[in-house]
């Protein structure tokens, strides 16, 4: 076990409070950076050497983010952090800020000096009210200790924090509808270009990063760029969290290197419950590709291997089914809630995603036509990249995967009516 | 269109939204707008009126128009009357696999009342919600601001028994 970046408090009685954080080095870095007025282009070349990816989702690398900024440009720019955690299967970054707050307002104070922005905005998910309290804990004994605010410690450098907290929709996960609820309105994802460093938070340069790309800066900066990037492998470096759901005997948040082969990690999680065995995994969250077993157990749980073996690391949600598990059943349950979040902009996923819910509905409850499957899989292809923001695409990739792998499943409810399982 | 009645608004809900205001430049006051209708929500037994929502719009100068599209576009938002105890059931994927099909049944059964619907006596209403995102401790469920998780039948039952 790690724990070594986003959880390194974790060991501690009460991981969440300052002292805690102090105990394991936290704000040590924000203290020399404003101490020494560190050049945040070095900054910037740390975290390129780190490999640190977008944990969000993306896998997008956090410095080459953070290069686009144009931090001499005159007036407000803003840093924003994405905690509005909602791809399911995941559940990491409530627990970074439940149990590691201080390290997000260090990740994000730094992140805010490196790219010359003296605002920052945690946007947490509205159901989240106790991690919210946490963070917002943490936020006054920032302040109250003098590490945010105007004129930190006498540098001369400004940076505070506030939260906003959302109320229900899966799709301000993407950065530009998260913007758009920021200022108040409905998330419904932006057209980019313009990209929001140049064009972010009411229309100012801002960089938006997930919870746990900016919990894992101030341990980088702490240890060096090397030493984070060989916890993982190259191009992959670091720990991760990964959450581990479904079919496992001890589910739950483990934080281990980048590249841990993935029996490995269903091991930690106590292998498949009651001693089945096991029949798909989902590695990144329900929007990736679904995983037969003899695929998943030859993958490490790093980005180029999960690609590799045809799914994408995502935000490193693993969500394991066993043998007893109806593949229709999933996919319906899954289809069902895209449609349910589709923010109805864009007509290809508006309409797409209830033809695809409709269709595995009807499949799994015994009224699916024969021409059902390929009518699935068009739709899907037609939604597919013909949409503003991504979530379309998210809605598309399991159904082609589900029925790519377990097309005699979904062909046996409709020739029997009832499922093979 | 009646002039909107900022007074509907209570001085403690006024106080509170003020504290959110505050979080934003003094020109973007809309940033507050989710902010505001959650607590104008709150002190109204857990729904808004449009009356509420007209309000909201005239204490931060949005119009009613521009208050609506963000009250019907996020699902926390109650446009109609609830029970006193919403009782939020996730049934997404990590649920389902942990058995939230089972979650649901004993609910309804106990309840005497399907997903989306409230109780005769306006004490609960039983909600189905997307991920909650505590899906290492599924089945999840949420009433008011409480994550109840790891969820069993008997557990259930401690949890209603619970609740005033």
């Amino acid at each position: 076990m790690a724990n070594d970046v986003c959880f390194r408090t974790l060991h501690l009685e009460q991981p969440w409070t300052l002292d805690s954080y102090r105990s394991v080095g936290g704000y040590s870095v924000w203290e020399k950076i404003l101490k020494e007025k560190t050049a945040p282009d070095s900054i910037i070349a740390e975290l390129k050497t780190s490999a640190l990816r977008g944990r969000g989702g993306a896998g997008f690398p956090t410095g080459l983010k953070w290069s686009f900024m144009p931090r001499n440009v005159e007036g407000q720019k803003y840093v924003v952090c994405n905690s509005d955690e909602g791809e399911p299967g995941t559940c990491k970054d409530r627990d970074i800020l439940r149990y590691n707050p201080h390290q997000l307002v260090e990740g994000m104070a730094i992140a805010g000096y490196t790219m010359g922005a003296s605002k920052g905005y945690n946007y947490i998910r509205g159901e989240f009210w106790e991690p919210y309290e946490r963070f917002q804990a943490a936020i006054e004994e920032a302040r109250a200790a003098g590490l945010l605010g105007r004129n930190i410690m006498g540098s001369g450098i400004d940076f505070d924090i506030d939260v906003h907290l959302g109320a229900g929709a899966y799709v301000c996960g993407e950065e530009t509808a998260l913007l758009e609820s920021l200022e108040g309105k409905k998330g419904q994802p932006r057209f980019k270009p313009p990209f929001p460093a140049s064009y972010g938070l009411y229309g100012r340069p801002t960089t938006i990063n997930n919870t746990e790309s900016l919990a894992s800066v101030p341990v980088i900066l702490q240890h060096g760029g090397q030493w984070f990037l060989e916890l993982g492998k190259p191009n992959n470096g670091g720990t991760k969290l990964f959450s581990v759901s479904g079919h496992v005997n001890k589910p739950g948040n483990y934080e281990v290197p980048m590249g841990l082969p993935f029996a490995d990690l269903l091991e930690l999680a106590g292998g498949v419950w009651k001693g089945h065995k096991l029949k798909a995994v989902i590695p990144g969250g329900s929007s990736t590709p679904v995983l037969p077993a003899e695929i998943a157990m030859g993958m490490t749980m790093d980005y180029d291997s999960i690609s590799k073996a045809g799914s994408m690391l995502g935000a490193g949600s693993v969500i394991v089914m066993d043998e007893t598990t109806c593949m229709v059943g999933v996919l319906a349950r899954l289809s069902h809630f895209y449609f349910e979040e589709s923010c109805g902009q864009c007509t290809p996923c508006r309409e797409g995603t209830g033809w695809l819910a409709r269709m595995v509905h009807r499949i799994e409850h015994g009224e699916g036509r024969q021409e059902d499957l390929d009518l699935l899989v068009q739709a899907a292809s037609q939604i597919e990249g013909h949409t503003i923001c991504a979530l379309g695409d998210a809605a598309a990739m399991p159904v082609k995967s589900f029925i790519k792998h377990y097309r005699d499943e979904f062909q046996y409810h409709i020739d029997h009516k009832k499922c093979m399982v | 269109m009646a002039q909107a009645n900022i007074e509907l608004l209570t001085p403690a809900s006024r106080a509170e939204i003020d504290t959110w205001v505050a979080k934003y430049p003094p020109e973007r006051k809309q940033s507050a707008v989710m902010a505001a209708l959650r607590i104008a929500q709150d002190q109204n037994a857990g729904w808004l009126t449009t009356e509420l929502m007209d309000a909201v719009a005239a204490y931060l100068g949005m119009t009613p128009i521009a208050v609506y599209e963000v009250a019907t576009f996020y699902s926390m938002y109650q446009l109609e009357p609830v029970g006193r105890h919403k009782i939020n059931v996730c049934t997404n994927i990590s649920c389902l696999l942990r058995g939230s099909e089972d979650v649901v049944k004993h609910l309804q059964q106990r309840l005497g009342i399907k997903l989306g619907e409230t109780t005769a006596d306006g004490r609960y209403t039983l909600k189905e919600v997307e991920c909650l995102g505590a899906c290492v401790n599924a089945p999840v469920a949420q009433i008011a601001r409480q994550y109840y998780e790891q969820l069993t039948p008997e557990l259930i039952d401690r949890i209603i028994d619970g609740l005033e």
